[in-house]
């Protein structure tokens, strides 16, 4: 196919009028044009539709009562299941484990607002500050590494170091103390999570800090000490407010999640300390539906999950519009 | 790309800052210490305890710290077939295929939504980003993945966590950086979009695609969920189900039901030794490719937190 057109239209994108004149072209002469591009993205495009629009469109089944006998498959299942309204929804509002589960999820969520999300920040700074660039690139190498090990690694290695038969359990027998297992009491499961969660991710979440850090005119710390502040006022009237938009953002991305606090990190350790303290709302959903196959229910609370998390996620980007900041989607 | 990588700050602290004073310092390093040990012991304690003989774990009563010989055969016993190897090539498998698969259909859907202005850009953009926003729910998406067919089968491993919207964004910020004159030349001289990407854009993007190749290769050994929900045959676990069915075994679900009597190798539960060569056996893979791609997250993390 001839390249002029591609040739003679990437020339006059800067000026938008022709742009307007070239979008006017016929579409067979667009498709002519562009198909190379349609089937690139056609094959990730096709395994979305698959594997997330389909069970999005799926969701749908919440209302259903679902059976897995009715079909061949689970589309003709699906197709031939009876509809049975907000049925799923009022015995899910019914189950007190449903409100155990979600309680347990706000609880941490809430407790990592506090305990997690400063961390980083704190540790973005420290970095920023250390003035060798062999230092400060070694901590960081050692730093990020945890990211990259899996939720059944990280548990591991907290078992084999705080777990009844870990490391310290055994230090402190060969010192005739009471051992003192945090691995399986329910009363500090909140921190021992939080704890494990620090460990793999805070080295990771500090890059966006670093990266941020380094983007504050240098200048304006200059101006600041030559008026005469000293390094901890410059740490809050200038590195703070510069950090601003950052907070902010990763700030509504963690509300809008509020609901989802990791998973396999809470399968894993779930019979360790009980369900009363380890049952969030993912877990929830396996153990209640997908094991003992209640669907509809699962699907509900799934539903449910997914609608309050989209809501949550549209109201705090609102909230950061309406407090001057860029939020998550303002253009593009 | 180096305009995305933190810039080395100069060596010689600037002159209106004050020196910190020995307090300060002090306590910056004992931070900056505590940090890389809580990291690094951990590690350490685990691989010497892999390296000891049953003599030395039973003297210390577990866990060993301090090495006192480099005794192989934990790691001996593993590889000699059973069930920790097979997982090991299980996993590779998947790691393996499967992020040559992703890396495929990432940098091709990045290049077709590149360029603004191509027929279906924004709807076709849109279709990709909203995934971010809404995201199916656990039953739905099992009741799809077993319903194309895809228990007990490795690709349940591979095709749905194939694309991540994540990844695309950044190697599409990536390729919307290029200059646009080398397009414009190439295709003057008459290069097919095919041929840019091949012969243009991919030689100047190798930085961003070890990235996201690092992303996703971790990604798919780290699988351990989706091969709880759709590998039932034990024969078919990856590397993180059987470290999981080792070391945390009665702690955590077992949905086969059949997995507690740790399948394959041992009538008599594994050695310490050999629990955490098959730690050591898991953690590797990462060790190795990490330090060739380290330099470049700071780019790849930013790019994507910043446009997506």
């Amino acid at each position: 196919m001839s390249t002029a057109p591609i040739v003679k239209d990437t020339l006059a994108r800067p000026a938008t009028p022709k742009l307007a004149e070239a979008r006017r072209r016929p579409l067979l002469v667009r498709l002519r044009r562009d198909w190379p591009f349609l089937a690139m993205t056609a094959p990730a495009a096709l395994l979305l539709l698959v594997f997330h629009y389909l069970p999005t469109i799926g969701n749908v089944m919440a209302f259903q009562d679902y059976n897995p006998f009715e079909g061949k498959n689970a589309f003709e299942a699906f197709v031939n299941s009876e509809w049975i309204g907000i049925g799923n929804f009022l015995t899910l509002f019914e189950d007190p484990a449903f409100w155990e589960a979600f309680r347990n999820t706000l609880a941490i969520t809430l407790f990592q607002l506090v305990f997690f999300f400063p961390l980083p920040i704190f540790l973005a700074i420290l970095l920023n500050s250390v003035i060798s660039p062999k230092l400060r690139s070694f901590v960081q190498s050692v730093v990020y590494l945890p990211h990259f090990f899996s939720w059944v690694l990280v548990i591991t290695f907290f078992v084999q170091m705080l777990g009844g038969a870990g490391l310290l359990a055994q230090e402190m027998r060969a010192h005739g103390l009471e051992p003192w297992n945090i691995m399986s009491n329910p009363d500090t499961f909140i921190v021992l999570v939080t704890a494990e969660a620090v460990w793999k991710d805070v080295g990771w979440g500090s890059i966006v800090f670093l990266a941020a850090l380094s983007a504050i005119d240098p200048t304006l710390y200059e101006a600041a000490a030559v008026d005469g502040s000293g390094r901890w006022r410059r740490l809050w009237h200038v590195t703070l407010p510069g950090l601003r938009p950052v907070i902010l953002l990763l700030l509504i991305l963690r509300l809008g999640d509020a609901l989802s606090v990791g998973f396999e990190q809470y399968l894993l350790q779930r019979e360790a300390v009980g369900r009363g303290a380890a049952e969030v709302l993912d877990t929830y959903v396996y153990f209640q539906a997908i094991l003992p196959q209640q669907w509809g229910l699962g699907a509900a609370a799934g539903l449910f999950k997914a609608v309050v998390g989209l809501i949550l996620i549209l109201s705090a980007n609102k909230l950061a519009h309406a407090m001057g900041e860029q939020g998550v989607y303002s253009k593009s | 790309m180096s305009a995305f990588d933190l810039p080395d700050r100069p060596r010689r602290r600037p002159v209106w800052e004050e020196e910190p004073s020995p307090a300060l310092l002090l306590g910056k390093g004992t931070v900056l210490t505590l940090v890389v040990l809580a990291v690094l012991f951990p590690m350490w304690s685990v691989l010497v305890t892999s390296l000891a003989s049953r003599e030395t774990i039973d003297a210390v009563g577990g866990m060993v710290v301090i090495p006192r010989e480099f005794d192989i055969s934990a790691y001996v016993t593993i590889f000699s077939g059973g069930q920790v190897t097979r997982a090991v090539a299980v996993s590779l498998f998947v790691t393996v295929v499967g992020t040559a698969v992703s890396l495929v259909l990432t940098v091709l859907a990045a290049y077709g939504l590149s360029r603004p202005g191509t027929l279906f850009h924004r709807p076709l953009l849109f279709y990709f980003l909203i995934t971010f926003l809404i995201y199916p729910g656990l039953v739905p998406s099992y009741l799809v993945v077993t319903g194309v067919g895809l228990k007990n089968s490795l690709w349940a491993l591979i095709l749905p966590t194939a694309v991540s919207v994540f990844n695309l964004v950044v190697v599409r910020s990536f390729f919307m950086g290029i200059p646009k004159e080398l397009f414009d030349s190439a295709r003057i001289d008459g290069a097919s979009e095919w041929g840019i990407l091949t012969r243009i854009v991919l030689p100047l993007s190798k930085a961003v695609v070890a990235v996201v190749g690092l992303f996703y290769a971790v990604g798919y050994w780290n699988a351990y969920f989706n091969a709880v929900l759709y590998i039932d045959d034990v024969d078919l676990w990856p590397i993180q189900l059987v470290l999981q069915s080792y070391i945390l075994a009665g702690q955590s679900p077992n949905v086969t039901g059949a997995a507690v009597s740790l399948p394959g190798i041992t009538a008599y539960p594994p050695t310490l030794a050999v629990k955490m060569a098959v730690v050591i056996v898991t953690v590797i893979p990462a060790l190795i490719i990490y330090p060739f791609v380290q330099r470049h997250f700071t780019k790849g993390v930013i790019v994507g937190a910043v446009k997506g």
